[in-house]
């Protein structure tokens, strides 16, 4: 019998469902005219005194490898950074490493702490990324459903139903990509409360903790003996405008570190050069440009969301990150077949809030860190297409 | 509240105060009201547009001019400022610290026009000790807007 061809491709790769959303996004790429909702970063460039700093890096010739771990200068500086927002030491030679982006935070963490058949639990919907990093890992990704009701912050009850002895730790990333949800700090607590029972990791995406409005921002490794247990993944895309830069980093204990160092050498020998000089700049001397480019995302979320709520599409109020994420049920259209027609009839795009999850159905993503003009024009755009829709 | 809003205007004066009120959260008639008052007291002095008059085809000449004074007894410097501030010509005036006193920007359509206002009038001043007359060459930054074309870089349409 003839041996049975084996794929080219691996199984763990063809386990990862392709985006169902390529289609959509050719087509708004073809398109002139669009205005676009369909961004996940800032309509800022980084700001100028950190973009200065990386050229005269360039100048005076700083185009080698760093450190594997990245800059000696920059894991002081994200040292001192961490403790002055959070009161949290980090050992800038062992509990630090720079990464590219939170995107490789999350593909070490899970590779760094996952045996084939791990389960990773999650809140669904949830940033595209989380799911198909754990599965590469060899895990199972255990999706949690959360809804509009409950703010989209997953609950520790739903959590504890779906613990296992698989289970080997818990994803979180809030403020939320697609949701704008912020967890509460009494929430949170719960949660780490069952990753102590069941001695869980939390791995905590921290990449819009800088982006909330009106409440408080809390990082799981800050809350009592939760430290060493948990991945923290910060990064400079979404704060400092800095996301073509790919700048992130993870704090958490040596052992996990040291296991995430071993792939991120093999993988990828150091975070950009340039990229690490413009963000040490943007940690000595970026918070003023932060606290402004959030004054006026903040302008324009109410304008946004106040907007959306107007013209028929009720939304649910985003405490962080620049996303709102309205309802379209009363269209009575799915999310995709929503995006697609507002994207031809109207020229708008927006991302289908299933392209996070089966919970993200019947909900679309939009941005609004784009300029008021735009946000306005889109938002009278989206109105005579909801009033043509209305079920 | 007044702080948040005078930035948004200072960006934009054509936001309507209904639309100030959605970005900042607070009711429109306070908005408005609080508009109305900045007004009245002189915090807002007034609502301009910014002109790159090159690009109307009606290019002017600005010129920077250092004036060293003599200070007058009991008025100091503001008499002497005065007397320039009043010319429709003197666009802008400030009192500065170091080698000279004032500093006066003129605009006028012509070199001549500039030139004629610095030697028939403020050099001829009393208490005016001497001027340096600086041309501006180019105009790359006006109120914080820059003048210069340059291509916007694009950000991809969709990300996820």
């Amino acid at each position: 019998m003839p041996r049975k061809k084996p794929g080219i491709t691996s199984k763990r790769v063809n386990q990862i469902a392709p985006s169902g959303i390529r289609r959509f996004f050719d087509l708004v790429a073809s398109m002139e005219g669009v205005i676009s909702l369909g961004v996940g970063e800032p309509d800022f460039p980084t700001p100028w005194h950190i973009r200065e700093a990386a050229i005269y890096s360039v100048e005076k010739g700083y185009t080698m490898y760093t450190s594997n771990l990245g800059m000696p200068e920059l894991r002081q500086e994200l040292a001192k950074y961490l403790k002055k927002e959070y009161k949290l030491d980090y050992d800038p030679e062992t509990e630090l490493l720079v990464t590219v982006g939170v995107s490789e935070g999350v593909d070490l963490a899970t590779r760094a702490i996952l045996d084939p058949g791990d389960e990773v639990i999650m809140a669904d919907p949830g940033y595209v990324s989380y799911s198909s990093c754990v599965v590469l890992a060899g895990g199972k990704a255990v999706m949690v459903p959360t809804s509009e009701k409950s703010n989209f912050e997953l609950s520790a009850d739903d959590i504890e139903k779906r613990v296992t002895d698989k289970t080997k730790a818990i994803l979180i990333g809030y403020p939320a990509n697609p949701t704008g949800a912020v967890m509460s700090r009494d929430k949170l607590e719960k949660i780490a409360g069952v990753a102590r029972r069941h001695g869980l990791i939390i791995i905590s995406d921290e990449i819009y903790s800088s982006l909330v409005y009106g409440v408080e921002h809390t990082c799981a490794a800050t809350l009592p003996r939760m430290k060493d247990s948990t991945v923290l993944l910060g990064g400079f895309s979404k704060a400092y405008a800095m996301t073509g830069w790919r700048i992130g980093y993870a704090a958490s204990n040596k052992d996990i570190i040291g296991a995430m160092f071993k792939v991120h050498q093999y993988t990828i020998m150091c975070a950009p050069t340039m990229g690490q000089v413009a963000a040490i700049e943007a940690l000595k001397s970026g918070d003023d440009s932060v606290n402004e480019m959030v004054a006026d995302y903040n302008r324009r979320r109410r304008f946004m969301v106040r907007g959306l709520n107007k013209i028929g599409l009720p939304c649910f109020e985003p405490k962080g990150a620049f996303y709102a994420f309205p309802s379209i049920k009363a269209t009575g259209l799915s999310s995709n077949e929503f995006a697609e027609k507002l994207l031809i009839e109207e020229k708008v795009a927006v991302i289908p809030g299933s392209a996070f999850g089966q919970c993200g159905e019947g909900y679309i993503r939009c941005c609004y860190a784009t300029s008021l003009a735009d946000i306005e024009e889109a938002l009278a755009r989206m109105g005579r297409f909801v009033g043509r829709h209305k079920g | 509240m007044i702080k948040e809003i005078l930035k948004i205007l200072e960006n934009d004066a054509r936001t309507t105060p209904a639309k100030i009120a959605t970005m900042t959260g607070k009711p429109a008639a306070e908005v408005a009201k609080a508009i109305k008052k900045a007004e009245k007291d002189g915090t807002i002095l007034k609502y301009k547009t910014i002109v790159n008059w090159e690009k109307a085809g009606n290019p002017q000449v600005s010129a920077l001019i250092e004036v060293r004074v003599a200070p007058q007894r009991d008025v100091g410097f503001d008499s002497l400022a005065e007397r320039i501030y009043r010319f429709p010509e003197a666009r802008s005036v400030y009192l500065l610290s170091g080698t000279y006193d004032l500093l006066v920007l003129v605009t006028a359509k012509t070199m001549q026009e500039a030139a004629s206002f610095v030697t028939r009038k403020l050099a001829l001043i009393e208490g005016v000790q001497g001027t340096t007359t600086h041309f501006m060459l180019k105009k790359y930054k006006e109120d914080g807007e820059i003048l210069a074309d340059g291509g916007e870089t694009k950000r991809q349409p969709v990300i996820l």
